[in-house]
């Protein structure tokens, strides 16, 4: 005798009533729509990366990890790069950072505002906390065949499902960066009479940016690790090459896509981090540095 | 006469039940009771006060006597729960949010504990804070800052940030952000709490050097009685959420108003409190011309053991019983037994500047601004009142 000889609960026909009677017939082509901007950003970065030679591009990505990490990133830079180009996979590379760096933006878009409206409201963070967790918790393979039923397959509907698995870091580091503002500067500027708007802009969001550069390296590492998942329902680039290796049970083919994906993995990731670690510690190292060479004035004057 | 500042039954109840803890606290209980019985934090208990247009009014309270909520209250920054808070007329705990916003910008700054300086802006960047708010263009705003920042002496670290700077400085700085925004009324939250005891006589001192110059509106708030008393035109002193007592320096010290308040002021230094004025008596006069016989009289009627000799220019000095006497004997003038270098003081020395003039025994003389005696202090006297045995100094002598 257990439960389910008394009450069976049909929790799969609810839900495929639910989406294949309700959502899909009522909302497609909202859905549908949704994608237009996606795609239409999607393909203009796949035509720009793809209209870039690979050696300037090369150039390009050295340069930056030159000014955001070091001279020694910059050397990994390029022959990562060199090497990927060797293996024969620079176009699909192109096409997977074209597809991240879509699906980061995307993120950026939404989450970042999302994370604003989190820290001004304890509220509206209750509200979204639980569902972050479900995001960051529900295997992405179930939330893959209701896009496609919604959103078809192809690029687009990948880079939605790349979406919704990287946007929760974002929204909680943005959350936290901001709620970890010193509560002594939001009074002074409150003090002032800033609005929510000058407080926000000129006091908490500078502050809180390291935090936020670091949310934002997370998401693009987790779009990073949804590229293979997304080549399932038609996404191209790096994870389709290691799909038809899967496929195939050609395992030298899957492990070149992988070694692409590593290496692109690496790059975007030190730089990231090099631009988040700069970006908020530049002015004051810059000054801590002049101060030692400008002497100071002693406090102590007489009166 | 209107006040800048003016208090009315001010309240603030941190919790859920206020309107309970109200009626618990109006029946007479405490705050702990009324905490463990609903839970509500009594803050601020039904505070009223005023504050004159340039006025330092001090608030003097240990921690958690609910000082820093108090003037947290005075500019919104922290909404009382009832009663009025009214800056030059506009009541701003009942106003419109963007009414309040207003009085923040124009009438009313705040210098905080902890400095708050922007860490990712220059110095400069933080003194024109408030009027970037306001919406003032880029160079009148920075011309504006560099003038507030030159009045605190701190031009030269004008490109400075934050960090780089001593706390003392930074502390120059939260000034300077406060006067930059030309506003009249200007709160200290314990600004001087978070410095060296060095570094904050310093500033003490230059605050009130600013002061008489600007002629703000100062609230501050403090736990060094010290501090209170040496800023302070008026001093409030707060326990659990309440003024137990206000009033000046010397009116505390002199009748504290219960055993809180004197325990308080048993670790004042009084020589820092009182000045020669407060504790000045009449002075025992003659004339120059006149016998030493009519002296030796005058000091046997006035009880004193020194008189102050008066002549044709004024004080010319002091002559004490004994050498007077001595005159008297052997037949001489007056002017044999004066001594001409004698102690002299303006009345608004404090007590403290006058232990070595005092030392030598004879009573110091108090003049005015244009060297007319005003009176004497007796070293007994200041003994008295730096051991605190006097507490009423004014109505001792009658008849002199």
């Amino acid at each position: 005798m257990t439960p389910s000889e008394i009450l069976m609960i049909p929790i799969n026909d609810w839900v495929n009533d639910f989406v294949r009677g309700f959502l899909v017939p009522n909302f497609r082509p909202f859905f549908r729509a949704m994608q237009v901007p996606v795609a239409g950003l999607l393909n203009a970065l796949d035509a720009l990366f793809a209209f870039i030679p690979m050696l300037v591009m090369t150039a390009l990505f050295a340069v930056a990890s030159w000014r955001a990490v070091g001279r020694g990133m910059a050397l990994f830079t390029v022959i990562g790069l060199c090497f990927i180009d060797m293996i024969g996979l620079w176009a699909e590379t192109m096409t997977t950072l074209s597809m991240i760096v879509t699906s980061v933006l995307f993120c950026a878009v939404i989450g970042i505002p999302a994370g604003i409206l989190a820290a001004r409201s304890d509220t509206t963070w209750r509200i979204m906390r639980p569902i972050l967790d479900i995001m960051q918790t529900v295997p992405s393979f179930v939330y893959l065949v209701p896009i496609v039923m919604l959103f078809g397959v192809g690029m687009p509907p990948g880079i939605i499902a790349t979406v919704i698995f990287a946007l929760p870091p974002i929204i909680r580091m943005t959350n936290l960066g901001l709620r970890g503002v010193r509560a002594d500067l939001v009074e002074a500027a409150e003090s002032f009479g800033s609005t929510r708007w000058q407080m926000l802009w000129d006091v908490q969001f500078p502050l809180a940016l390291r935090t936020i550069m670091a949310g934002l390296n997370q998401t693009l590492m987790l779009a990073l690790s949804m590229v293979v998942i997304a080549a399932l329902i038609g996404g191209g680039g790096l994870g389709l090459v290691v799909n038809t290796g899967l496929g195939r049970l050609d395992v030298g083919g899957a492990t070149a896509g992988g070694i692409g994906i590593v290496i692109l993995a690496i790059i975007l990731d030190r730089i990231s981090q090099g631009l988040a670690e700069r970006g908020s510690d530049r002015t004051s190292l810059l000054s801590v540095l002049k101060g030692y060479v400008r002497p100071q004035r002693p406090a102590t004057r007489t009166a | 006469m209107t006040s800048k500042l003016c208090v009315t039954n001010a309240m603030k109840f941190f919790g859920d039940r206020t309107s309970e803890a109200l009626e618990r606290l109006s029946l007479g209980e405490g705050k702990a009771e009324i905490y463990e019985a609903t839970g509500v934090t009594v803050g601020v208990h039904d505070v009223n006060f005023e504050v004159e247009q340039g006025e330092i009014f001090v608030i003097m309270g240990l921690s958690g006597s609910g000082k820093s909520t108090l003037v947290r209250m005075l500019n919104g920054l922290v909404p009382p729960t009832s009663g009025k808070i009214r800056i030059d007329g506009t009541d701003i705990a009942s106003c419109t949010p963007d009414v309040l916003r207003d009085v923040r910008r124009r009438k009313i700054a705040m210098v905080f504990q902890h400095f708050a300086l922007f860490p990712h802006r220059t110095i400069l960047e933080n003194v024109a804070y408030g009027l970037k708010v306001k919406g003032i263009g880029t160079n009148e705003r920075l011309t504006k800052a560099r003038a507030a920042l030159e009045q605190v002496g701190l031009g030269a670290q004008a490109d400075s940030f934050p960090a780089q700077l001593s706390g003392g400085m930074q502390q120059r700085v939260g000034i300077a952000r406060g006067l930059a925004t030309d506003a009249e009324i200007i709160l200290m939250d314990e600004p001087f709490g978070a410095l060296d005891p060095l570094i904050r006589r310093e500033m003490q001192e230059e605050l009130l050097e600013l002061q008489r110059k600007l002629r703000k509106t100062i609230v501050f708030i403090t736990h060094d009685l010290n501090e209170a008393m040496l800023l302070g035109n008026r001093i409030a002193i707060m326990k659990d959420g309440r003024f137990v007592q206000v009033g000046t320096p010397q009116e505390i010290v002199a009748q504290p108003a219960d055993d809180y308040v004197a325990a308080f002021m048993a670790d004042i230094d009084r020589g820092r409190v009182f000045t020669a004025g407060d504790v000045a008596q009449p002075a025992v006069i003659v004339n120059a011309g006149s016998a030493p016989a009519t002296a030796l009289a005058q000091l046997d009627r006035a009880d004193a053991d020194a008189v102050h000799v008066i002549g044709a220019g004024g004080l010319e000095g002091v002559a004490t019983y004994r050498d007077i006497a001595r005159a008297v004997r052997d037949d001489g003038a007056l002017s044999d037994a004066v001594q001409n270098d004698m102690p002299v003081t303006g009345p608004d020395t404090p007590l403290h500047q006058l232990y070595e003039a005092a030392s030598s025994g004879l009573p110091v003389a108090v003049t005015d601004g244009e060297g007319r005696l005003t009176g004497v202090v007796e070293p007994k006297v200041v003994l008295a009142h730096l051991s605190g045995v006097v507490p009423e100094p004014e109505p001792e002598k009658p008849a002199a």
